[in-house]
């Protein structure tokens, strides 16, 4: 019976119009409350951040080439990483992953027709919008040079002059943009729980959702104290409250509290979404089941609750107390085991698998490699005695570059690469996808791992200048830099071009078994014509390849051994 | 964030408007048998399910809020466990009988608002929109009494620290010196005992960053405050919304939701009132 | 879905309004105005050790009495509670790690303040 019904599925007909072509015009886009549209758009606005905040990098690691001035004075050097940082994190990488492809994919993949409150989602992008245009007054008004972390007295009292409306501009812009991130967290959480499908219970959502709910929790705890940091910081500025300011009374460490209250969890907010996606990843170019599903699904809340007990290990060198500083630095060790679980799922995964080099594959193995150079880095990092040595120097540049960029960034690309022909319906170049990957990876690790080396001999980082025999170090990095942003530009060409010249995407182009592959590329509207039926999301024989349409079709249950969900 | 509250008060409320910029009913079968509510948004396969996802939705947002006042509750034990003498010193120039009232008042809106919320959900409309406006108006005589505080601190000098500048009363010759100050301060602590006591500061004087006190107070009082005007503002909403009629047993979601906020609000100033006005 | 479907009290056909009684809700509103004069008459009567313990466990029960019946918590989802109830763990995490690392700094605060001239406030 079934299979009669099954080969009218594989050859169903393609629906008339999808999300893209429904509707057409200026508003039809910035009036949308399609969830699909809106992670569209954010893709586009988080990739243009990413770029700018990357011009920002290769403007400073082209200073860095000579100890002298290269290209710009100091004060100018410290305005360029300032931005370079605080561009990448508030604009990029916060809402990279959960905003952009979290919006597109989480409605589709969870099987409901959109995200809770779609207003609000609207809402939140134009906070975003909002956000950053603060962030580009702040950079019209005198710019800023506090660096990403805005820590007082520095940014409370010392600034003034041409700069302070520039800092009050730029930390308004991060406040807002809070709201962006706590909006979409609540959004997801709420369509989590509500709006799964039937069938679709907790153990059987794809890990990528998982992560995303994780991701969530953080967002909605965490953000709120970023926000009334700020609210504070400015309140500081404008009527001298004192709480931060060491000349009316207050005490600057405090903000210090305040701030990695919030942005120690929102590293896990950067990282868990990454990890999500490379679950998926792993899966399906491996054509096997996730290997210890729930091991990594509890590992995502795990870090995510366990990413607020951690925060101290940022101020080791603050004149924070010793016993606040012996207690973080144990409480750091924990959020490693987690975070091993999953790589080693990962890699068991693989194991004896059917592996196929995709180039979302590509950027999959370059995270492993990548995240795992970071986290074991962090262990250094969060040992007291060599955190003293190591605290504020490239090494710790190097360690979150490895994390945030190898792990985050790289993440993102290979989501990109993965969801694209759901996203636009057209199908990349492979041979251009793997080379674009290929240079990020060597370009990353050529700037990068010369970091470590220079920030075990001392060399401190944010600094305009260096001593003679650090050149050398600053040279390949800058080379890489520059390597690396020219693989950036291939692979986004090779997205965009594929606009023009790719192939007609098919429903199911690499084998996925989560939901949004059931849906046609691009998906209509509502996303599925009827409720999806509900099945494990790892179950690799669920489909099987069809050579004449090119793309993965649904197999018939008589051909089905029952046997590939061996967990 | 109270205009965000709206959203998700509004984000299902309003979605019924079509303003998808399509035909919700073009696509597949509508699962739901009953007759179409207007504002049931598409999404949702019940009334019942959108309720709950704004019930959850606003629970969430009250987290946020609850962890966005918690860092002026962290500066508030810091300061107070560090410096407990400004505490001292600057608590007795609040008024804690305007701030009894205040609380009163507050306490006496939470319940016309949960009282408004069982009338939105009986869909008695006439009682739901006098509930409402009841409410409004209570928000609006809480802000009327903070307004006569905030303005007498301001006419004293009672400033955040960086503006900090209390007017003090001339020190009568040898006053500090033989104790007496301290006794007059100890008695004293009702700034409104004579008519002219009123324009300056009597007892001792402010010890190093007493202004902290009064910008922690002004920075939670305010927030607060700021809270009361978006919760009028949301209440102002509903009450038209309800003089329309569209409240009722199956679509109170709305009520509901600004009422669960409300109550916060209700909850919040419940703490900032013994925590400033009461504690020595 | 699956919380809706567990919840057994939604009986009825649009059973998910719980309508709190009116005496129910005046009752509420005379303890808490109680609790409220009792607060401000317990002040400066009660040893200075006792005020903050008192007057907080007074809020508390306010507070108490304000979600349990205002925002009808004894009629909702579990989850619901729980989730409003992770903020104030959060709110206690944020406190009494702060409050860990309180008074460290305040000897080189105070001796800056001394050895420093009050700069004028920052106004622009």
């Amino acid at each position: 019976m079934a299979t009669v019904a099954e080969p009218m599925l594989a050859h169903k007909h393609e629906p008339e119009e999808n999300y893209l072509t429904c509707s057409s015009g200026f508003l039809s886009w910035a009036m949308t409350l399609d969830h699909k549209r809106i992670g569209v758009m954010y893709l586009f606005a988080v990739t243009a951040s990413m770029l700018l905040g990357g011009v920002f990098a290769l403007l400073v690691r082209i200073e860095l080439l000579t100890p002298d001035k290269t290209l710009m004075d100091h004060n100018t050097y410290n305005h360029m990483f300032t931005l370079h940082g605080a561009v990448m994190v508030f604009l990029f990488i916060i809402p990279s992953i959960p905003a952009a492809l979290g919006n597109f994919i989480l409605p589709v993949m969870l099987g409901a027709k959109d995200v809770a409150f779609p207003r609000l989602n609207l809402a939140s992008f134009y906070l975003w919008v909002a956000g950053a245009i603060f962030f580009l007054m702040a950079i019209a008004m005198g710019s800023l040079d506090t660096g990403w972390t805005f820590y007082t007295p520095y940014s409370s009292s010392v600034i003034s002059g041409s700069q302070a409306g520039g800092i009050v501009a730029a930390v308004f812009g991060a406040f807002i943009l809070g709201f962006s991130s706590i909006f979409t967290g609540l959004n997801f959480i709420v369509t989590v729980h509500t709006l799964r499908p039937p069938g679709m219970t907790w153990f059987r959502m794809p890990l990528f959702l998982w992560a995303l709910y994780a991701t969530s929790v953080i967002q909605l705890l965490a953000t709120p104290v970023l926000g009334i940091t700020l609210l504070l910081l400015i309140l500081e500025r404008t009527l001298g409250i004192g709480v931060f300011d060491p000349a009316l009374g207050g005490d600057p460490v405090l903000f210090q509290h305040f701030f990695w209250f919030y942005s120690h969890p929102a590293v896990y907010i950067m990282i868990l979404p990454a990890m999500g996606i490379i679950s998926e990843l792993i899966a399906t170019f491996s054509r096997r089941h996730i290997f210890g599903y729930r091991f990594i699904a509890y590992s995502s809340i795990a870090i995510a609750l366990l990413g607020f007990l951690v925060w101290g290990h940022h101020m080791f060198t603050s004149g924070q107390s010793p016993l606040a500083t012996v207690i973080f630095s144990a409480l750091t060790f924990t959020v490693s085991i987690p975070s091993a679980i999953k790589v080693f799922n990962w890699l068991a995964t693989m194991y004896k698998g059917s592996i196929s080099l995709a180039t979302p594959m590509l950027y999959a193995q370059s995270f492993i490699f990548l995240f795992t150079i970071g986290g074991l880095t962090g262990l250094f990092l969060g040992t007291l005695a060599v955190d003293i040595h190591l605290h504020d120097t490239y090494f710790v540049v190097a360690h979150f570059h490895y994390v945030m960029m190898g792990g985050t960034l790289i993440a993102f690309l290979g989501g990109m690469y993965y969801w694209w022909p759901k996203i636009t319906g057209k199908m990349y170049n492979e041979l251009w996808g793997a080379i674009g990957c290929l240079m990020v990876f060597v370009g990353f690790n050529l700037t990068f791992f010369p970091q470590f080396m220079l920030g075990s001999q001392g060399m401190p980082r944010r600094y305009y200048t260096y001593l003679p025999h650090f050149q050398g170090y600053h040279v390949i990095s800058t080379i890489g830099a520059l390597v690396l942003g020219t693989g950036i530009g291939v692979a986004l060409a090779t997205l965009l071009w594929s606009l023009w010249t790719g192939r007609k995407a098919p429903a199911n182009p690499w084998g996925g078994v989560t939901l949004e592959w059931t849906c046609s590329s691009p998906p209509p509207l509502a996303n599925f014509e009827k409720t999806p039926t509900v099945g494990d999301p790892y179950d690799m024989e669920q489909v099987k390849w069809d050579a004449k349409t090119e793309s993965w079709i649904p197999r018939p249950v008589s051909e089905r051994t029952g046997n590939s969900a061996s967990h | 964030m109270s205009t965000a509250t709206a959203d998700l008060a509004g984000g299902h409320a309003a979605d019924g408007h079509g303003a998808h910029g399509h035909s919700a009913d073009g696509h597949g079968a509508d699962p739901h048998g009953h007759a179409h509510h207007p504002f049931h948004a598409h999404h949702f396969d019940s009334l019942e399910q959108q309720f709950d996802s704004g019930k959850l939705g606003t629970w969430l947002f009250l987290v946020t809020e609850i962890l966005f006042f918690s860092g002026l509750f962290v500066a508030y034990v810091i300061y107070r466990t560090t410096h407990p003498e400004i505490f001292e010193w600057g608590h007795v120039h609040l008024n804690k009988y305007l701030g009894a009232i205040n609380t009163a008042v507050l306490i006496f809106s939470s319940l016309t608002m949960a009282w408004a919320v069982r009338a939105a959900q009986l869909g008695q409309k006439k009682l739901l929109v006098t509930m409402l406006w009841i409410t409004f108006a209570c928000a609006g005589a809480f802000l009327v009494v903070k307004y006569f505080e905030y303005s007498h601190k301001f006419h004293l000098g009672l400033l955040p620290a960086g503006m900090f500048n209390p007017v003090m009363a001339e020190p009568v010759a040898g006053h500090d010196a033989t104790g007496h100050g301290d006794a007059h301060a100890a008695g004293g602590h009702a700034t409104g005992h004579a008519a002219d006591s009123h324009d300056v500061i009597h007892g001792p004087p402010p010890p190093p960053g007493a202004g902290i006190f009064f910008s922690i107070y002004y920075a939670m009082t305010g927030l607060h405050a700021i809270h009361i005007l978006g919760g009028m503002a949301l209440i102002a909403w509903l009450a038209v919304r309800a003089s329309k009629g569209h409240f009722g047993p199956t679509y109170f979601g709305p009520v509901d939701y600004v009422g669960l906020y409300w109550h916060l609000v209700d909850l919040i100033w419940i703490y900032l009132f013994p925590l400033l006005y009461l504690i020595h | 879905m699956s919380e809706h479907s567990s919840h057994s009290a939604a009986s009825h056909e649009h059973g998910f309004a719980h309508p709190m009684p009116v005496p129910m809700l005046l009752a509420v509103f005379a303890s808490l105005i109680f609790f409220t004069i009792l607060t401000v008459v317990l002040n400066g009567a009660v040893p200075d050790f006792l005020e903050l313990p008192v007057a907080m466990l007074i809020a508390t029960i306010k507070a108490l009495l304000v979600m349990l019946f205002f925002m009808h918590m004894v009629h909702d989802k579990l989850f619901n509670v729980f989730a409003f109830l992770s903020s104030v763990i959060f709110l206690g995490l944020f406190i009494i790690s702060t409050l860990v690392d309180t008074g460290v700094n305040q000897p080189a605060i105070k001796e800056y303040r001394l050895t420093t001239p009050l700069v004028a406030p920052v106004q622009k």
